[in-house]
């Protein structure tokens, strides 16, 4: 009896394991194709080996919570000089079209496909909600 | 049909030349240089109050310059009149941070022209009756609200007994990246808080003010311009029986 429940039991954790491993890798490769298509400032860094302020497999997986910590560290105490910003985000991941004119990194097309931020959101179905106020094109 | 009111950027790019030459020559050899501006990296505190002193005798009828460029800095003109809105009523509810007011005493029938923002008081009505902490005061005394945990449900502005705050009923054109605004949120002066941030003492309006009128700096300093200014002029405080300390005094009203 006890036997069996544990055999279940593992199976389970096997079936598990399976479904979250392939979760992961249908996010990552979702996110994929900006960096070796697109032209931004990002993707130009990703080129010569450079990194964003944490490494791509963190960033994926915490830039929400990064976000929202310095959101109201920001509105709160003033602190400006981070080492993340949302504008930060915009500022280097954003694509430029051929005439010069910034892409909105929501957009669903553009130089390399979809755009940065909706390359995994759209995929993932999670909402985003920064730009119903915040810029999506850099403001230099 | 669709009015569009979009910020004067040729404006915008002569005020940001202006800033930037922070260097000014005084005499030859003698170079005068304001303050480095950099970014904030450590928390705000207490040790700093900003706050405001508005000579209105200085106010001239029908001078719009501080409210014209508080609207320019904040974008608040970046916003059209949805089709189909009653242009009058659209014109009532339009997000505005500076007010200009005129009064008049019944006695005399002296005429003053004022402009009225938040006054940051030390006890914000604002903030008591926020229900979810959107409305604060800032350490440094900046009354502010944090667009993220806004409801949109505008008690504060039922509670400001100065009428400073606005609500946002639209969506905008552009999103000024010195002040991130969507439709549903309330908003008001916040002592221009992206300057003082970046290292900056001065505010929009008091910079276009062309009378000097309004002087903007640190209660807390005994030698800052403002504290000098406000130990030497007679102030009042708007509605000083509601003893909520503001931080925008006035004097010659």
């Amino acid at each position: 009896m006890s036997k069996s429940i544990e055999q279940k039991s593992v199976k389970f954790a096997v079936l598990f394991a399976l479904l979250v491993s392939l979760l992961m890798i249908s996010t990552a490769h979702a996110g994929k194709n900006w960096r070796a298509e697109g032209n931004s400032k990002a993707s130009e860094m990703a080129q010569t080996g450079g990194m964003c302020v944490r490494d791509t497999a963190d960033m994926r997986r915490n830039h929400m919570d990064l976000i929202q910590h310095d959101r109201d560290v920001t509105v709160h105490q003033g602190i400006r000089a981070l080492d993340g910003s949302l504008k930060g985000c915009v500022n280097c991941h954003a694509n430029k079209q051929e005439s010069g004119e910034y892409v909105p990194v929501t957009a669903m097309s553009g130089p390399g496909g979809s755009q940065f931020c909706a390359s995994c959101h759209v995929y993932t179905s999670v909402s985003l909600d920064c730009f119903q106020c915040h810029s999506t094109v850099p403001t230099e | 049909m669709k009015t569009t009111d979009q910020t004067d950027h040729k404006r915008r790019d002569f005020l940001k030349t202006g800033v930037a030459a922070s260097a000014v020559t005084l005499a030859p050899g003698i170079v005068m240089h304001t303050a480095e501006a950099a970014p904030r990296d450590k928390a705000v505190d207490s040790s700093v109050r900003w706050g405001m002193l508005i000579d209105s005798s200085k106010c001239a009828s029908g001078c719009d310059s501080c409210v014209q460029a508080c609207n320019d800095e904040n974008g608040l003109e970046a916003y059209s009149m949805p089709e189909g809105a009653d242009p009058e009523k659209w014109d009532q509810q339009r997000p505005k941070w500076i007010r200009s007011v005129t009064l008049k005493d019944n006695l005399s029938g002296r005429i003053s022209n004022l402009p009225l923002m938040c006054q940051h008081c030390e006890n914000p009505p604002c903030a008591d009756v926020c229900p979810t902490g959107a409305s604060f005061r800032r350490a440094d005394g900046v009354v502010m609200v944090d667009r993220h945990i806004c409801i949109g449900c505008r008690y504060c502005m039922m509670a400001c007994p100065y009428k400073a705050r606005s609500f946002i009923h639209e969506n905008v054109d552009i999103k000024p990246e010195l002040a991130p605004r969507g439709k549903g949120c309330v908003e008001s002066c916040n002592f221009c808080v992206h300057r003082l941030d970046d290292g900056q003492t001065t505010t929009a309006c008091q910079d276009a003010c062309p009378e000097n009128a309004i002087i903007f700096g640190d209660l807390n300093d005994p030698n800052s311009e403002v504290s000098k200014a406000l130990a030497e002029y007679p102030s009042v405080q708007i509605r000083a029986d509601l003893r909520l300390n503001t931080g925008v005094r006035y004097s010659g009203i």
